[in-house]
């Protein structure tokens, strides 16, 4: 899919769009990532979840904030230059305001014991909303019986060994281009 | 300058994090507290601890706090309080976003081409990986509650996971509507 297409959106929808994925990221990074997927993906259509996919990665693995990762491409892919600036301000804003809402009048805002019932029922939910995308991803992913250890390993790697995704990435991304090339050789 | 040395100190934080989040914690304290003490320890324990409960992510909610905080704390009137927010706050957010719409443009460009295509064919599979892995990660005590010490949070927090996997995979309930509910549930049974 080539990024010249129509997209069905204005600026500033767009820019609501991303404040209000921004608003609703409790903890940052990857608790962001389903609701973008529902918004960008299944309501907007913006990307294909393919092309979603594949933006996940490239913005784990180039520096700075996630968010504003996932936002300046998606925003670019759509919209061109501006998009990725109002995507990323979108995203950031309700951020910004809220802190500095709290640091202005609530310092003691994470003593209310209301808040802090809210958010012992949030926590629980926003892990399960992080899991549970890992399913619809495996199949857009095209992961079979052969390559179902690719996910396991990359698994088992991060959450027993310690090990850095960067280096996840770094290795798969270099061995898909080496595993290419043999079988583009192979083919002749 | 203090608008200045914020401008710096947080253009570095930004531009030297991989992975976002909790990486970019230690590196932060290095900064703001150690070197720079623009804030205490212990305020900075806050921030951390208020930026679990407020949207957006964590190196942003940092960076306006800091920026806040410093200004306020060499004297200048509120308004300029607020500037400096919004000035940190962009700050760590301006090469992030270079470098990322380069890449974009790259990657939009040569989508097509066979090596993209080659790389990213082994890269899918890992990065569903890379996502369950952050989801085992956070199944904490943390989050969760520990068994032994709060039995009842425990089990709640268990079974309003369920509730929100089910909903979120089964019946497609939209992820934001789901944080509302959670919040609701946790008001109500605590």
């Amino acid at each position: 899919m080539g990024g010249e297409e129509r997209m069905n959106t204005d600026l500033v929808s767009m820019f609501f769009t991303f404040a209000k994925i921004g608003a609703f990221t409790l903890g940052g990074g990857y608790a962001m990532v389903p609701i973008m997927e529902k918004e960008i993906v299944d309501r907007k259509q913006w990307l294909t979840r393919e092309e979603f996919m594949d933006i996940l990665i490239v913005a784990q693995s180039t520096p700075g904030l996630f968010a504003i990762n996932m936002a300046s491409h998606i925003g670019n892919k759509a919209r061109g230059v501006m998009g990725g600036i109002i995507g990323s301000l979108g995203v950031a804003l309700p951020s910004i305001v809220s802190i500095l809402f709290i640091a202005m009048f609530f310092r003691a805002f994470k003593e209310n014991v209301y808040i802090e019932k809210i958010f012992m029922g949030v926590r629980p939910a926003v892990v399960a909303l992080i899991a549970a995308p890992c399913f619809s991803m495996a199949r857009t992913a095209k992961i079979t019986l052969y390559n179902l250890w690719i996910p396991i390993v990359a698994c088992i790697l991060i959450t027993a060994f310690d090990v850095s995704p960067i280096w996840i990435i770094l290795v798969a991304g270099l061995a898909g281009f080496v595993w290419g090339r043999i079988r583009g050789e192979e083919k002749k | 300058m203090i608008f200045w040395q914020l401008f710096i100190v947080f253009t570095k934080i930004g531009a030297f994090n991989f992975g976002g989040g909790y990486a970019m914690l230690s590196l932060i304290h290095n900064e703001v507290v150690e070197k720079n003490e623009w804030l205490t320890s212990s305020e900075f324990t806050d921030i951390v601890a208020i930026s679990q409960s407020t949207p957006g992510p964590i190196g942003i909610n940092c960076a306006t706090y800091t920026g806040y905080t410093a200004v306020m704390n060499e004297g200048y009137p509120e308004w300029m309080g607020i500037l400096g927010a919004i000035l940190t706050s962009l700050s760590v957010l301006w090469v992030p976003f270079l470098l990322m719409l380069t890449i974009s443009k790259i990657l939009l460009k040569y989508s097509k081409t066979s090596t993209i295509t080659n790389i990213f064919s082994l890269l899918r599979p890992a990065i569903v990986g890379l996502i369950a892995a952050a989801a085992i990660l956070l199944m904490s005590a943390d989050n969760f509650g520990s068994p032994s010490e709060s039995t009842f949070q425990f089990i709640a927090s268990l079974l309003i996971f369920a509730f929100a996997f089910i909903g979120t995979r089964l019946f497609r309930v939209h992820p934001i509507l789901m944080i509302i509910l959670a919040g609701l549930a946790g008001l109500v049974i605590y």
